[in-house]
């Protein structure tokens, strides 16, 4: 297997405040890894680096075989590294399809594209595509600002995907969703991951999505990867349930006191 | 070129504006065009807003644009109205190139406020400049159009509002088109979030640095267009009320067509010129209150009229 991701001692400090250290993690083409850990254990430091939006204190960054640390969002985007975010970066007062027709537009890289119409015959085809893809093809017309969480979450995912991106992250895609969307919305993601053949990193907080979705983990505690495995063997390390999951609940304790 | 049903709009009401100039008195034609010049400023301040910036300064561009026109004439010896206009539009637009590469890395206060001083210090050095008439400014000599004089009196400023006319339109056309391009609308995109366009892959940097650019050569046609229809020019052209003015007739219209900021402009302009003749002291205070107004119940701007009454109708 191909190595997709790569990074060596990758460390970074704000002041004193040690917020990801060492960080050794290879990941291989087409690989969905889950990457768990209580707040504030380095999760989203490790997400910010490798994408361009935290510059890392020390260590290396290799994509595709090929140094990337230093270089911006819009490089590495450039490159077919992209993410989505915990909050969804998003075109509040655009319409939807607008958001998408921005996005395909910059994933267009034709000589003199930028003064060109951003409504294309084929870019409103691929945006009424992925549209559909998504389940979210009725908000098409509606601004941003009048879609429910869940659907907005869809939206920056598809937006992060169009592109043809070889790998995605994405930060707690199921964060903010109701407990009867977060399955649909998983399921959708990674049927469309499934399609585009993409490598993807995602950071959750629920277990059951982990533990349904991802074949490999890595568990992040005080800045560090205490765990990295299969998903199984890492959810059943004492260490991991110990600083991250927490203990399963034995059958007396679930029996009540 | 198909083109579209608001565009043949624009085409029918400068055409409707052209023949109005036949028979409406020399002061109105005289009005309309200064009117339409400020509007080709106002919509240089659009394109920033579109992109999350509010200049302070566009008179810099807007007294580039009328200086250059002014000193072609006297010292160069050009003429002819189109290529003053054009050294105009090349002199704005190698200042504003230079001056993009600081400028357009500040947002909101600090970009209004960058944009003023440099404003503000042409004004200054124009002040200092008595070689160029100091705050009196001078005179813009007789200009010609592709070898026509226009003479003088009603016929000049018919030519002129002709003129102002025939540019506002092409300028209309070019940016109505403009702004749904990948690149106007980007300038929106960035407004709106410039973290998930910089994800998207698309430099933030070049794209306010060319629409800067662009805006600061609209403005420059509009300082031009000023100057050959007052036949002069002088320092308060850069001077930070012009500037405010500007933003307030963007606010007024709104950002949502590109006729907006003629619409807006004509209101201005007459609102004005009625208020100085009503209320000579308080004109400014009628100003404000009718801005007020605008913000309380059309915080689009006057623009949201239309738009929101296509929305009732469909």
């Amino acid at each position: 297997m191909t190595e997709i991701l790569k990074t060596v001692g990758l460390s970074r400090y704000f002041g004193a405040v040690t917020a990801a250290e060492d960080i050794n993690v290879t990941i291989t083409e087409g690989e969905i890894v889950g990457v768990i850990g209580a707040n504030g254990a380095g999760k989203t430091t490790f997400i910010n680096m490798v994408t361009g939006y935290l510059p890392p204190s020390s260590g290396t960054i290799e994509f595709g075989g090929k140094p990337i640390k230093g270089l911006g969002p819009r490089k590495l985007m450039r490159k077919g590294l992209t993410r989505s975010f915990q909050i969804p970066q998003l075109f509040l007062e655009l319409p939807v399809i607008d958001n998408l027709a921005i996005a395909l537009a910059a994933a267009d890289h034709q000589q003199f594209q930028m003064i060109r119409p951003v409504h294309t015959k084929d870019r409103l085809e691929a945006a009424e595509e992925i549209l559909a893809q998504m389940n979210i093809a009725q908000y098409r017309n509606e601004m941003v600002t009048a879609m429910p969480q869940g659907a907005r979450k869809l939206l920056d995912i598809a937006i992060a995907m169009l592109g043809s991106p070889r790998m995605l992250l994405l930060d707690e895609p199921t964060s903010g969703v109701s407990v009867e969307e977060k399955y649909t919305l998983m399921d959708t993601v990674m049927e469309a991951v499934r399609q585009r053949g993409l490598t993807v990193l995602f950071v959750e907080h629920d277990m059951e999505i982990v533990q349904r979705y991802v074949t490999r983990v890595l568990a992040f505690a005080s800045g560090i990867v205490i765990k990295d495995g299969p998903v199984d063997e890492v959810l059943a390390d004492e260490k991991v349930q110990e600083l991250v999951t927490g203990k399963p609940k034995t059958a007396k304790t679930e029996g009540g006191a | 070129m198909i083109l579209e049903k608001s565009e043949i709009s624009l085409i029918g009401a400068a055409v409707a504006i052209a023949l109005a100039s036949l028979v409406v008195p020399n002061w109105l034609v005289f009005t309309a065009t200064l009117a339409i010049s400020t509007a080709l400023v106002v919509m240089g301040v659009v394109m920033l807003m579109r992109a999350g910036l509010v200049s302070f300064g566009q008179g810099l561009f807007y007294c580039l644009g009328g200086y250059a026109v002014g000193l072609g004439g006297r010292y160069l010896g050009i003429t002819d109205a189109l290529l003053l206009i054009v050294l105009g539009v090349a002199v704005t637009v190698g200042v504003a190139m230079i001056l993009g590469l600081l400028v357009t890395r500040y947002r909101e206060i600090f970009f209004a406020m960058l944009s003023l001083a440099f404003s503000m210090i042409l004004y200054g050095l124009l002040v200092k400049s008595h070689g160029l008439g100091s705050t009196d400014g001078f005179g813009v000599v007789d200009w010609t159009i592709l070898g026509f004089s226009p003479g003088s009196g009603e016929s000049s400023s018919r030519t002129a509002l002709l003129l102002a006319l025939g540019l506002a339109l092409g300028i209309a056309l070019f940016l109505n088109r403009y702004f749904r391009s990948s690149l106007g609308l980007a300038c929106e995109a960035i407004r709106e979030n410039e973290v998930r366009v910089e994800y998207m892959g698309v430099s933030r940097k070049q794209v306010l640095y060319i629409n800067y650019v662009i805006a600061a050569a609209v403005g420059s046609i509009g300082g031009s267009m000023t100057a050959l229809a007052a036949g002069h020019v002088d320092p308060t052209m850069a001077y930070w009320t012009i500037s405010g003015e500007f933003v307030f007739i963007a606010i007024l219209g709104g950002t949502g067509h590109v006729a907006a900021p003629f619409i807006a402009a004509l209101i201005f302009t007459l609102v004005r010129t009625y208020a100085i003749e009503l209320a000579p002291n308080a004109w400014q205070m009628i100003l404000g209150i009718v801005l007020l107004l605008i913000i309380l119940f059309l915080p689009k701007g006057i623009w949201s009229l239309f738009t929101r009454k296509k929305g009732v109708a469909s």
